[in-house]
């Protein structure tokens, strides 16, 4: 017999009516999707990251589809906190979504300054600290690459914000669950992985890097097993809740991260080949756990026999 | 902006790699405007992952036509496509070419080049009904590059070809036909669809003319909603230039507003 499955899920700091939510930068601000479907079926959504300034971004190309996925080196393009506040936050409100704010920053300074004119705003669930573009820097540099300057970063920001902050880690590192128990240890409320792969493609005629970037970040179904691996090394690690993605297309890839450990997920470059892709998941989601007799969406986090 | 799942392909033609597909999609077809575009979901599977970018080469109420040239897997793809298959079309998308009013008594050049005669034959129907007098410049590197001249012609525009090995019309680049056309007849307006480097020489001979053009932009796009930001070029604005994303404000821009970067 089948059941109707409480999606619920319980982040400690924020309850979501599902876990899945949407990964920044693949979301634009939210309101490019609101055609699609109602926002409101979402768990919520992750806005695209904001510096204190705009942002003019890289020059293009900016995106090549390579198998199974696509390698972006958009530089973080954006409006700054004093237009989003003024133009797109108050659409934001009253969407019946939780909606959480990507923070960047060039250095530590800047990360706070974003949060201090944000924590003057009203409609945001949380924040998440994008401490691992690879995008923006020679050589795909970021904090999240290091367990001391995430950190000092992830203290100084905790220190600061009055609203609840998830980091977002970066997966180009020998070792993530170092790198995340800094994190927590330095008071995150939540683990956000993984980033892009820091990745490269060449025209082999021209021999010229297909992005104008040369160096990109990799997403798509191609990084999923790396993700999976990643979210369950983490979890099985930290207290704080981990809200796993990479290449989720389906349902029964957000089944695969929950198990692996993840009490949310992210969906990301799905969204770009179908617009209504996460509101599909939540429904696979929910089909999924009902055929097999899941009563709560979060009794599948960390089920994974290992043993 | 509709996700028309239940489109269906009712006929391909085939000319080389140039391919014409009818598509029957009515709620898009409605839509449509002259220089808007679809993105095309190519396969049901991981790779190829993203959807394909194409103009929309005509619309009526029972759906859209799309033209093409195989330049890719994706497009290979879609080549492949029969009567009766299914295809999940996302659109109408993006902001097309200026049509409106009574255009009786003025003149447009309609200027493509290979797969980038796609949207002008919507644009040149439409600016025909409402009066202007229309000439379709028509560029490719060979003459069968050039396979939709007989539907142009039997839609009742005018028509100069130019082939860039003179196997057909004008020897040279479309765009040096248009410069030789602006020398002997002006007109009111030129409207483009093409590749960077056509697009620039196509400005150039406008604004040499003193004549107002109208350009869509080709790129590579992630997601053709806004939502990626991949698809950028350097525009001009009210407040100085910047990276504008083409699926969302174009792809049609004025072409003052459009910066060369190379």
């Amino acid at each position: 017999m089948t059941v109707m499955t409480d999606l619920g899920v319980d982040l400690g700091f924020l309850k979501l009516k599902n876990p899945v939510l949407t990964a920044s930068g693949t979301f634009g601000y939210g309101l490019e999707f609101e055609p699609y479907f109602g926002l409101d079926k979402l768990g919520g959504f992750v806005v695209k990251g904001l510096y204190f300034d705009p942002r003019e971004g890289n020059p293009p190309p900016r995106l090549v589809e390579t198998p199974s996925g696509l390698i972006n080196a958009i530089g973080l393009q954006g409006v700054g906190v004093k237009a989003f506040a003024r133009k797109v936050l108050p659409k934001l409100r009253g969407l019946g979504t939780s909606v959480i704010v990507n923070v960047c920053g060039a250095d530590d300074d800047e990360y706070l300054s974003v949060i201090e004119f944000l924590d003057r705003e009203e409609g945001i669930a949380a924040y998440e600290l994008n401490i691992s573009c690879p995008n923006v820097k020679k050589e795909g540099m970021c904090p999240a690459l290091f367990p001391g300057p995430t950190h000092q970063l992830v203290r100084r920001v905790k220190s600061a914000s009055r609203r609840p902050v998830i980091v977002k880690l970066s997966p180009n590192v020998t070792n993530i669950v170092e790198i995340a128990v800094a994190a927590e240890e330095a008071g995150a409320d939540a683990l956000a992985l993984v980033n892009t792969f820091l990745a490269m493609a060449i025209d082999i005629e021209t021999r010229r890097p297909r992005l104008a970037n040369t160096l990109g970040g990799l997403s798509g179904p191609a990084i999923r097993p790396l993700a999976v691996r990643m979210v369950y090394q983490v979890a099985s690690r930290v207290k704080v809740p981990v809200i796993g993605m990479g290449g989720i297309m389906t349902g029964a890839d957000a089944v695969e991260f929950m198990i692996a450990g993840a009490s949310a997920v992210e969906v990301g470059t799905a969204s770009f080949v179908d617009p209504d892709a996460a509101v599909r998941i939540v429904g696979e989601l929910g089909a999924w756990c009902a055929a097999h007799g899941v009563a709560r969406v979060r009794d599948l986090v960390g089920t994974v026999r290992t043993a | 902006m509709t996700i028309d799942r239940n489109a269906r392909v009712l006929d391909v033609q085939a000319w080389d790699d140039y391919r014409l597909l009818s598509i029957a999609s009515p709620e898009i077809g409605k839509a449509a405007r002259p220089g808007q575009f679809v993105m095309v979901k190519v396969a049901d599977r991981p790779f190829p992952l993203l959807r394909r970018p194409l103009s929309i080469h005509d619309a009526d109420v029972s759906g859209i036509r799309l033209f093409f040239k195989v330049a890719g897997l994706g497009t290979e793809i879609l080549a492949g496509k029969r009567p009766g298959d299914p295809v999940d079309i996302l659109g109408p998308l993006g902001k097309g070419y200026t049509v409106s009013g009574s255009l009786k008594g003025t003149k447009d050049y309609l200027v493509g080049g290979g797969r980038g005669i796609a949207p002008l034959y919507f644009l040149g129907r439409e600016l025909k009904a409402l009066g202007a007098e229309v000439v379709v410049l028509y560029g490719g590197r060979t003459r069968r590059d050039t396979p939709l001249a007989g539907a142009f012609e039997a839609a009742g525009l005018r028509l100069l070809c130019s082939t860039d090995d003179g196997s057909f019309g004008f020897r040279g680049f479309v765009t040096e036909l248009l410069g030789r056309e602006l020398a002997g007849t002006p007109a009111d307006m030129i409207y483009a669809c093409g590749p960077d480097p056509m697009m620039k020489a196509a400005a150039d001979a406008a604004r040499a003319a003193g004549i107002p053009a109208e350009l869509s932009l080709e790129s590579l796009m992630g997601c053709g909603i806004g939502a990626c930001w991949g698809c950028v070029h350097r525009i001009r604005g009210e407040t100085g230039e910047g990276w504008v994303k083409i699926c969302e404000e174009g792809p049609v821009f004025p072409a003052e507003r459009v910066v060369w970067t190379e």
